[in-house]
């Protein structure tokens, strides 16, 4: 799915922003790979948003650059980019027709393109009856159907999507992920900025954890979870499992009805999951046997603590 | 970039244009203005037309009745009996006052005179009744001295001033202090109503982007300055397509209906023309009583004058005045006071979350432009080459209406040019103060703004 090598198609170096008496980004350097789905991931607070308002030229860094396909970000990308913020909001008297077509030319869509575009995307999001209506006429789930189209419109190769999931009912959660992959394999590459991260997990091909307005991990996600790997494995099964061996240490283990168990086993440096399993298969019924693999928010716990003193880890982790 | 201001003015133009409320005001404005100048045409005329009835009793024994002037609006006749019956009597007859002169009344001194009226008597009768009595005592005291009527006859004289202005060149031509008057008076109002009214609409509509949270999504577009700008502009040409259209229907309204309505007699016209300008005055309500009081007087002195030739010197009058100097100024400070406090309503209406919070912030930025137009219409008016009328006509916040309003009765040229210039200087001033607020402001949700904030504001870096 990812090209081995792809070029950024946006870099950040070394962008730090202050506001008044507090440092939004110190020092943040990221690269986001062409084509691929990109998660900026951290808790509230923790300088996602900042970024991407300099990103998108809302603001401006006050030192550090932003490259966008190798060149200095500036007004011309602005049709380049889609960007859908977590405040959303449209012009509440406006027809969904004309507010989308406004807010195309705005993005330097021609007029006859955007009507094109807009016709071909209210078909598909099943919104072509209300073209006509005022956008304070429609449903929340429709009007953010709505946002999405305009985020989208221009055709941007790169789309910022922050928080994307929060306020979209399931169903409509589930249509956006399905256009946001579409367009993904259109070629369109997408950031993901969420503190939800369990919720981008399995769509993010590379993420970057900030964390205090400092970037504290990047990187591939197979390959991060990879460094994260722990060597635990999860045990089910039936019978009387007792496990005391110098290969294997138990993490936890919880008997369930009917002689059923569940098991944590960690495998010390250099055993193998086969070396357990013949141990287990000696003992009881094996009904599952899997690798546990740390998610990415604990991953990010774990990395806050490393990085922290101990007194700041509890506030930034939940 | 340009495309781009062209499409956000062009929005706010037209999302303002079709709603109804707009067409709504647009019709009906015209309508109400002509039926309450009609309204005010007809109380100013059955005003004039009922003439006083008061009854003088006289027990001065010096016959001072008989040298009582009676007028049209104020007739004189003798009352009978005593005191207490002349009190009664007066009332039955429903006359309008009782004028009581004592016995042993001193032509010299002429103290004790009693005035009765029904209920409370205004101060218009009142002042009447009394230039009536000075007229009457001092023509007693002449005829004491031991002039006779006739010499008293030839010693009064009716003087009808014919008012010349001279310009700078010599050139003569009528003057005419309604007309000037008027003119500036109509000018300020205007501007004076434009600013306030389109400068609230700037504001309520950042409010409105605000609340609707669209801001972070047209920025990541547009910059800042070109959201401000294109959102003042597009309402200055909807705020000039209403005056323009209430022009043009004020014009085809007066000029059709109102000569229906008031039938063949045309002197009646003449005064709903006048007294226009004094209805829309009582309509802003909230200038002070003076400047309608300044143009009741005006439209007295006209109406004393012959009606019919007076209505045609006031057109003659009105095309004496400097008119394209008037014209030019009129466009230039227009524009340039609205942009002015166009910036800075926008940027109240950016700088707070709730619209109920704009109150501190308006204060200052209505004040100078009550300011101006509360003393335009009095100091200025009467005065508009005084010192007061110079200083206010020079600083940008007060000059788009002391100008105005100095306009027809001639500025020298150096004053004028100094004054557009500092007016732009102004407002190329606020607009930037205006703009550094309105780009923090657009994106600050939920924190309580006060001046020190703002004041911060401006020093953000971009």
């Amino acid at each position: 799915m990812q090209n081995p090598t792809p070029r950024p198609i946006l870099e950040a170096r070394d962008v730090r922003k202050q506001y008044a008496a507090h440092t939004a980004l110190d020092g943040v350097s990221l690269a986001v790979p062409e084509g691929s789905i990109f998660g900026l991931l951290g808790p509230n607070g923790a300088g996602k948003t900042s970024l991407i308002r300099i990103i998108t030229q809302i603001t401006g860094a006050d030192s550090g650059e932003i490259l966008f396909r190798g060149e200095r970000l500036n007004p011309s990308h602005i049709g380049q980019i889609g960007y859908l913020p977590e405040e959303r909001g449209l012009y509440k008297k406006m027809k969904v027709g004309e507010q989308l077509l406004y807010l195309a030319q705005l993005r330097g869509l021609s007029r006859a393109d955007a009507v094109q575009r807009i016709k071909g995307w209210l078909d598909r999001l099943e919104l072509k009856p209300w073209a006509q209506k005022n956008v304070e006429d429609l449903s929340k789930g429709m009007q953010q159907k709505v946002q999405f189209v305009a985020t989208v419109l221009h055709q941007p190769s790169l789309i910022i999507l922050d928080e994307p999931f929060s306020g979209f009912d399931p169903i409509n959660a589930n249509l956006i992920k399905d256009e946001i992959l579409r367009l993904r394999d259109e070629g369109a590459t997408i950031i993901f900025s969420t503190h939800r991260m369990e919720s981008v997990e399995e769509l993010c091909d590379n993420i970057a954890l900030i964390n205090r307005a400092r970037k504290v991990l990047d990187g591939p996600v197979s390959q991060i979870k990879d460094q994260f790997k722990t060597n635990t494995y999860e045990v089910e099964g039936q019978g009387r499992l007792l496990l005391v061996h110098p290969d294997f240490e138990v993490l936890e283990q919880k008997a369930r009805e009917n002689d059923h168990f569940f098991a944590r086993i960690r495998l010390h440096a250099g055993t193998r999951p086969n070396d357990l399993l013949r141990v287990l298969i000696g003992q009881v019924q094996v009904q599952a046997f899997r690798e546990r693999i740390p998610s990415i928010n604990e991953i990010f716990i774990q990395r806050v603590r490393e990085t922290m003193p101990e007194s700041l880890v509890e506030e930034s982790t939940h | 970039m340009a495309s781009k201001f062209f499409l956000i003015a062009q929005r706010e133009y037209l999302t303002r244009v079709r709603k109804k409320a707009f067409v709504v005001l647009t019709l009906a404005v015209p309508l109400l203005l002509a039926a309450f100048g009609f309204i005010m045409a007809k109380v100013a005329s059955s005003d004039n037309a009922t003439t006083e009835l008061v009854e003088v009793r006289d027990d001065t024994g010096l016959n001072v009745a008989s040298h009582l002037v009676s007028t049209p609006q104020l007739r004189f006749v003798t009352a009978t009996g005593s005191l207490s019956e002349a009190k009664k009597s007066f009332q039955q007859a429903k006359h309008d006052g009782l004028v009581y002169l004592p016995a042993g009344l001193d032509v010299e001194n002429p103290v004790g005179v009693q005035f009765f009226g029904k209920g409370n008597i205004s101060l218009k009768k009142q002042l009447a009744v009394e230039t009536a009595l000075n007229k009457a005592f001092s023509e007693l005291k002449m005829q004491k001295s031991g002039l006779t009527q006739n010499q008293l006859d030839r010693l009064r004289s009716q003087v009808d001033l014919q008012a010349i202005s001279l310009d700078a060149t010599g050139k003569e031509a009528d003057s005419n202090a309604l007309a000037t008057s008027g003119t500036a008076y109509v000018l300020a109002l205007a501007i004076y109503l434009f600013i306030f009214i389109y400068g609230v609409q700037i504001m309520r509509g950042v409010g409105e982007e605000k609340s609707s949270r669209i801001m972070e999504v047209m920025l990541s577009s547009v910059k800042p300055f070109e959201l401000m700008m294109g959102k003042i502009i597009g309402i200055a040409a909807v705020g000039l397509t209403q005056f323009f259209l209430w022009g043009l229907l004020s014009f085809g309204v007066s000029s059709v209906i109102l000569p229906l309505l008031s039938g063949a007699e045309k002197p009646k016209t003449e005064v709903v023309a006048t007294a226009m300008p004094a209805g829309q005055a009582a309509a802003t309500g909230n200038e002070p009583r003076s400047a309608a009081a300044a143009f009741e007087k005006g439209m007295e002195t006209q109406k004393q004058s012959n009606v019919i030739t007076g209505r045609f010197k006031f057109f003659e009058v009105l095309t004496n005045l400097p008119l394209g100097t008037i014209l030019f100024g009129f466009i230039v400070y227009f524009l340039g006071g609205y942009l002015l406090y166009g910036a800075l309503f926008g940027a109240v209406g950016a700088a707070v979350d709730d619209q109920t919070d704009t109150q501190q912030f308006m204060l200052p930025i209505t004040m100078p432009l009550i300011l101006s137009y509360a003393v335009g219409v009095s100091v200025i008016l009467r005065n508009p080459d005084g010192p007061v009328a110079f200083w206010m006509s020079m600083i940008p916040f007060t000059s788009p209406i002391a100008m105005v309003i100095r306009l027809p009765f001639g500025v020298p040229m150096w004053q004028l040019a100094l004054s557009i210039t500092l007016l732009i200087l102004g407002f190329i001033g606020t607009t930037w103060v205006a703009a550094r607020i309105y780009r923090v402001g657009i994106l600050m949700y939920g924190k309580k703004v006060t001046y020190k904030e703002l004041s911060k504001w401006m020093f953000y870096k971009g």
